[in-house]
């Protein structure tokens, strides 16, 4: 079933062109990652699906109904949590997330969720004084409260420390795991490889390609670099001459080689044949990251 | 509804939500210290002062034949609305919209606009119930208790929806908190000044005086203020706070932004 469906999307800001044409849908369970560097078009593409703004051109669904539109449907079945959306300085945790529950017909138990997000002992804490990670852990309590069939979730840990990042990652799992349907914006290549079952890398207003972050880096030439120590002298140049080996070179002690997706099996299997051990052997192979990169330099030539 | 909701059970109690955002904004109002003292302690001291200075409770001359209490009470009873309505709510209301509060609001299924309601309702109200307050300290002073009570209340919500379009005003002109602080500290003056805060109106010229007739607070002193007298008040300066109500409110209207 589909829960959100972006067709065609357009929009304008004056001049300057926000979305070009911009296609995704997104499955009942799934979490959908928009991917793109900074005014790409992500932020307006769910400001459109969240019903802020209404769309120049295309049209958007999200169960089904026009967001715009139907304020009412969609507003108690979509939670969003976007940027740069603070809260009262002043209001306390507890309060804050009592009455955002206050606002949905069936929400869930404040109590519990401020429990599940790691917010239970701080209940009495005014927002103005919560760290960083608190408060964005707040902000996705606050899009959850109302038990919404989907949750859009605009730059989550953008901010935040390694740790604090880490553990939103849990949290999203475990929400996921809950039936909630997920729409994540973000720009950090690891947090769509991690909790993303589909991409759409989008660049100046378009999607640049959609698939799985697994299906987009072997997209890539699926190339391999090895790294390793020797531990016994090595003729560098029977291995440069082995089927599927680009090249050979020394980094002090260590070799690297680059070669094609076999080139690992092929490296191995010669130095057993020489009796030569690879001591601290390393294979780096394309990430989202490579994938990323290479989309949109692409595009951008 | 299986698959889809949130793991932990429905909460079985539905509050209404405007009643909840109205309790919280309440407590909100209550936690900023400085909004208290200057809309609530500062014009009741000021009245406490004339109640309890004996000359000031004397008829003088220099204020047209009535005691400075009497002149000044309806002029304090401004000050408080425009405090509140004009300088206090745009200023919360504009950081409300700067720290994303408005947007975060339209995502759920209550809209922006009951939040500027709740707000609204207690400014006004606090403003009512200080005026209520300053009328009460200035009866046990020996002011008389008017006659005219449908007037004075009627005076008094047409000051209050006058103050509260103005205040709109500057909340949709206004950018950022730090504009609606400072064309709040604008407006504040002139409305103060025509009211009669530094030169009461029996003082005032003939042009000065044709002013303040013609303004907003000037209008209000002189309804709040025939009201208190006994007289019924007239048309003229009812029709003018009805007039500001309405212009300012349309063009609040028109102008607002959520974001």
């Amino acid at each position: 079933m589909t829960v959100v469906e972006v067709a065609r999307l357009h929009k304008v800001y004056g001049e300057r062109v926000a979305v070009r044409d911009i296609s995704f849908s997104v499955a009942e369970g799934e979490i959908f990652g928009l991917l793109g560097p900074n005014a790409a078009g992500k932020t307006t593409t769910v400001e459109c699906v969240a019903g802020l703004r209404r769309p120049d051109g295309g049209a958007v669904r999200v169960l089904g109904r026009d967001p715009a539109l139907h304020r009412g449907a969609v507003t108690a079945s979509l939670g969003v949590q976007l940027q740069d959306s603070d809260l009262q300085p002043n209001l306390r945790v507890r309060e804050a997330i009592d009455l955002f529950a206050s606002f949905y017909p069936h929400p869930a138990d404040p109590g519990e969720l401020l429990d599940v997000l790691g917010l239970g002992r701080h209940g009495g804490v005014r927002f103005g004084k919560l760290s960083g990670g608190q408060r964005q852990r707040l902000s996705i309590a606050l899009a959850l409260v109302g038990r919404p069939k989907v949750a859009i979730l605009d730059e989550l840990t953008t901010g935040l420390d390694p740790a604090a990042r880490r553990d939103t990652w849990e949290l999203i799992s475990s929400v996921r795991e809950r039936g909630v349907t997920i729409l994540l914006v973000t720009h950090f290549m690891a947090e769509a490889e991690r909790l993303c079952d589909r991409v759409a890398v989008i660049d100046a207003g378009r999607v640049l390609a959609c698939d799985s972050p697994s299906a987009l880096t072997t997209r890539l030439d699926a190339g391999q670099r090895l790294r390793f120590v020797p531990s016994a002298p090595l003729d560098d140049t029977r291995l440069a001459a082995l089927a599927g080996i680009e090249s050979v070179s020394r980094h002090g002690d260590e070799v690297l080689v680059v070669g094609d997706a076999d080139a690992l099996s092929t490296v191995t299997a010669h130095l057993a044949r020489a009796g030569v051990l690879a001591h601290r052997l390393r294979v780096e192979q394309p990430s989202l990251d490579d994938a990323y990169l290479a989309l949109t330099s692409s595009a951008a030539s | 509804m299986t698959s889809t909701p949130l793991a932990p059970p429905a909460c079985p109690v539905r509050r209404r939500p405007f009643r909840e955002l109205l309790r919280v904004e309440a407590r909100l109002f209550a936690r900023s210290a400085s909004s208290v003292l200057w809309t609530a302690l500062i014009p009741v001291a000021a009245v406490v002062v004339l109640a309890v200075v004996p000359a000031t409770r004397r008829p003088s001359d220099t204020y047209g034949g009535l005691s400075p209490l009497r002149v000044y009470l309806p002029i304090l009873m401004m000050y408080v609305f425009v405090m509140s309505a004009v300088n206090l709510l745009p200023a919360v209301l504009a950081g409300y919209r700067e720290k994303g509060i408005l947007r975060r609001l339209s995502t759920t299924p209550v809209p922006p606009s009951r939040l500027l309601g709740a707000q609204g309702l207690i400014y006004l109200g606090v403003g009512v119930v200080i005026d209520v307050v300053l009328l009460v300290v200035a009866i046990c002073a020996g002011v008389p208790v008017p006659r005219q009570l449908p007037g004075f209340v009627l005076s008094l919500l047409l000051v209050a929806a006058a103050t509260l379009a103005i205040g709109l005003l500057v909340t949709a002109l206004a950018g950022t908190e730090r504009i609606a602080n400072a064309l709040g500290m604008l407006v504040f003056f002139p409305l103060m000044f025509f009211a009669g805060l530094w030169i009461p109106r029996a003082k005032m010229n003939h042009p000065l005086r044709t002013i303040s007739d013609y303004s907003p607070l000037g209008a209000g002193v002189r309804a709040v203020q025939a009201s208190l007298e006994g007289h019924g008040p007239a048309a003229a300066p009812l029709l003018v706070l009805a007039g500001y109500a309405v212009a300012c409110g349309a063009i609040a209207a028109r102008r607002f932004r959520w974001r």
